[in-house]
């Protein structure tokens, strides 16, 4: 017994040790949020494939996916993350604060330092039944609409100022308008989902409310689950375009030595083979030729960036998230 | 002295500091970079208000129907043998093993309008899922195995002579329960109370899937917390941990108080512990 137990430790010790040893130079650990696992899954084997044909070594990707402040208070707390690739500038924009990451890191890279983007949609029950066609449909009275808190989930708050958008490109539009016209549309919500799939399991399983506003690509997770006849995908007059920022984590490859492997891994998202697996994964390519390639599966939509309508997130956040913010003057106006 | 008391105080106070003392005195040091004011402004606004009221209500809901149901779990688990009680013994620990997102979701499944539960409470009039009523469904849930694993021991120590005497010297089966067998049990139910309640009220992982999260509705106070850390506000994060916390202490207070009383009272009546036997 007792010699069993040191045994497992020695050998537990052993293995940790390999790990550590491993863990320097060629390996690399990627943050990220949570529903980008599926197409990080594809594209790191890829990568490593590409790699070891470029310069003939072996590498190990490790990956983290959780909710993506979370994850950059890991990362902000010492999580040695090479890269951290995710859904919201703003989640960027705190390590850049703190000096982890460039504070231009969106000019690193092409587009924003975006390799793919989404926007967001309805999905609605099959065969439309409340003909719900446009934002101006989901504020309509006894409308339920469903979605993630958006307050406190990515998705949510890309709903939210998808909305505000919108109110704000009608004619008269302005920033009263906008808010009362969200305030219309959450009022609808029977509830706020805990995260994106919380809402599309509310939705598509516990059969609530007319529609559910998420990201394209989520729609087509639904189908895989789901199967393609169960609902619908509406395309909105107008919608917001969602930028997935990546970066590069300065302290930590700098210590590591792995700023050569860092780059080339977020690189070749922007290569033909990498903006395949984004299309594959639903996500819409930054490539022209790849979406035309896959023009069928992402239908031609107008869209804004957070940038061009609201300054960026780092305006955005506070004006919106934060305590006191539209959202909760929303909740205050009763 | 007993040989070793210096070794395992020095253990207990090391582990209960690293665990518990340092943790939290941490959190006393990140709330005090707040003046009082932006203390109180944080505690004491509308949403928050409306937070504690959930959590704190619905957490005594939960644990008060934990408190009688859990006795009669443990009644029945301890005095009755039945086929298949070994089985219901194991079912009573599934709220602790269980992961509490896994136990929100499945909860929220089953209570929503188109579940198994949930569509027979809607056709008559009653929301379970995504109200606060689901809040204390998810709590009760969680809570009862504390009351239930509490109960049990002192249950089993109650022996068969002290009720056949109580019967003896004329008690109906209604004062021997509420005059002999309740005294014994009862500083062991305000244990379990207790210890449901506190784990209630610092739930989130299971409340998240089940509440509906609208503000000033069905928000708990945990929920509050995370959308300021959300926020990277740390410090607004801490302003609120440290008002549950008060108001936790308080109440532990209150019923450590009430425990107290009790056996005191129980020992003045000649009844304690120690003499029945």
């Amino acid at each position: 017994m007792f010699h069993a137990t040191r045994q497992f430790f020695a050998s537990v010790a052993l293995s940790l040790f390999a790990l550590s040893v491993l863990a320097e130079g060629n390996s690399l650990l990627n943050v990220s949020y949570d529903v980008s696992r599926d197409f990080y899954k594809d594209y790191n084997p890829v990568f490593q494939k590409h790699w070891k044909t470029v310069s003939g070594e072996s590498i190990e990707l490790k990956q983290s996916h959780a909710g993506s402040s979370k994850q950059v208070r890991a990362v902000a707390d010492g999580l040695e993350a090479d890269v951290v690739t995710m859904n919201q500038a703003s989640d960027v924009d705190f390590l850049a604060e703190k000096g982890l990451v460039a504070r231009d890191y969106a000019r690193k890279f092409p587009n924003n330092a975006s390799p793919y983007t989404s926007t967001m949609v309805f999905i609605v029950r099959k065969g439309n039944p409340k003909a719900l066609k446009d934002w101006g449909d989901l504020v309509r009275p006894g409308v339920q609409v469903i979605l993630p808190h958006p307050k406190n989930t990515g998705n949510g708050r890309y709903t939210y100022l998808a909305a505000w958008g919108y109110a704000l490109n009608q004619p008269g539009g302005n920033e009263r308008a906008a808010q009362d016209f969200v305030g219309r549309l959450l009022k609808n919500a029977p509830l706020f989902a805990a995260g994106g799939r919380d809402a599309t399991t509310t939705f598509m399983q516990r059969k609530m409310g007319d529609v559910l506003v998420s990201f394209e690509s989520e729609a087509e997770l639904i189908a895989r689950e789901f199967g393609k006849g169960e609902f619908e995908v509406v395309y909105p007059s107008l919608s917001i375009l969602s930028e997935f920022p990546v970066a590069i984590v300065d302290k930590v490859v700098d210590r590591k030595g792995t700023r050569k492997l860092a780059q080339a891994y977020l690189d070749y998202l922007w290569s033909p083979p990498g903006q395949e697996i984004a299309a594959q994964n639903y996500l819409r390519p930054r490539n022209p030729e790849t979406l035309k390639k896959y023009a069928t599966q992402f239908p031609a939509i107008k869209t804004f960036t957070v940038d061009e309508v609201f300054g960026g997130w780092v305006r955005a956040f506070p004006a919106h998230f934060k305590d006191g913010g539209s959202f909760d003057q929303i909740y205050q106006q009763k | 002295m007993l040989p070793g008391f210096g070794l395992s105080l020095g253990c207990t106070l090391v582990y209960l500091s690293l665990l518990i003392l340092l943790p939290l005195s941490g959190l006393a040091f990140k709330a005090s970079h707040l003046s009082l004011a932006e203390f109180w402004a944080i505690a004491s606004g509308e949403r928050a208000l409306a937070s504690y009221r959930v959590t704190f209500g619905a957490s005594l809901l939960a644990a008060t129907a934990n408190a009688f149901f859990g006795l009669i779990v443990a009644w029945v688990l301890v005095r009755y043998s039945f086929p298949g009680k070994r089985a219901i013994d194991a079912l009573v620990d599934l709220p602790f093993a269980l992961p509490t997102a896994v136990a929100g979701i499945t909860l929220a499944t089953l209570y929503a309008g188109n579940g198994w539960i949930g569509r027979h409470l809607e056709s008559i009039g009653v929301k379970v899922a995504f109200t606060p009523l689901g809040i204390v469904v998810a709590l009760t849930f969680i809570g009862l195995p504390f009351v239930v694993r509490t109960l049990q021991p002192v249950i089993e120590d109650i022996e068969p002579e002290v009720e056949e005497a109580a019967a003896s010297l004329g008690a109906s089966r209604l004062q021997t329960f509420g005059r002999v067998l309740l005294p014994a049990i009862f500083p062991a139910l305000v244990t379990g109370f207790t210890l449901a309640l506190s784990r209630s009220i610092g739930e989130y992982g299971s409340v998240i899937f089940i509440a509906g999260n609208l503000p000033l509705i069905s928000e708990i106070t945990p929920l509050l917390i995370i959308s300021k850390l959300e926020q990277y506000d740390v410090v607004g994060a801490t302003a609120l941990a440290m008002v549950m916390l008060m108001i936790s202490f308080v109440m532990l207070l209150v019923v450590n108080g009430l425990q107290w009383w009790a056996e005191s009272r129980h020992r003045g009546d000649g009844l304690s512990d120690g003499e029945i036997r």
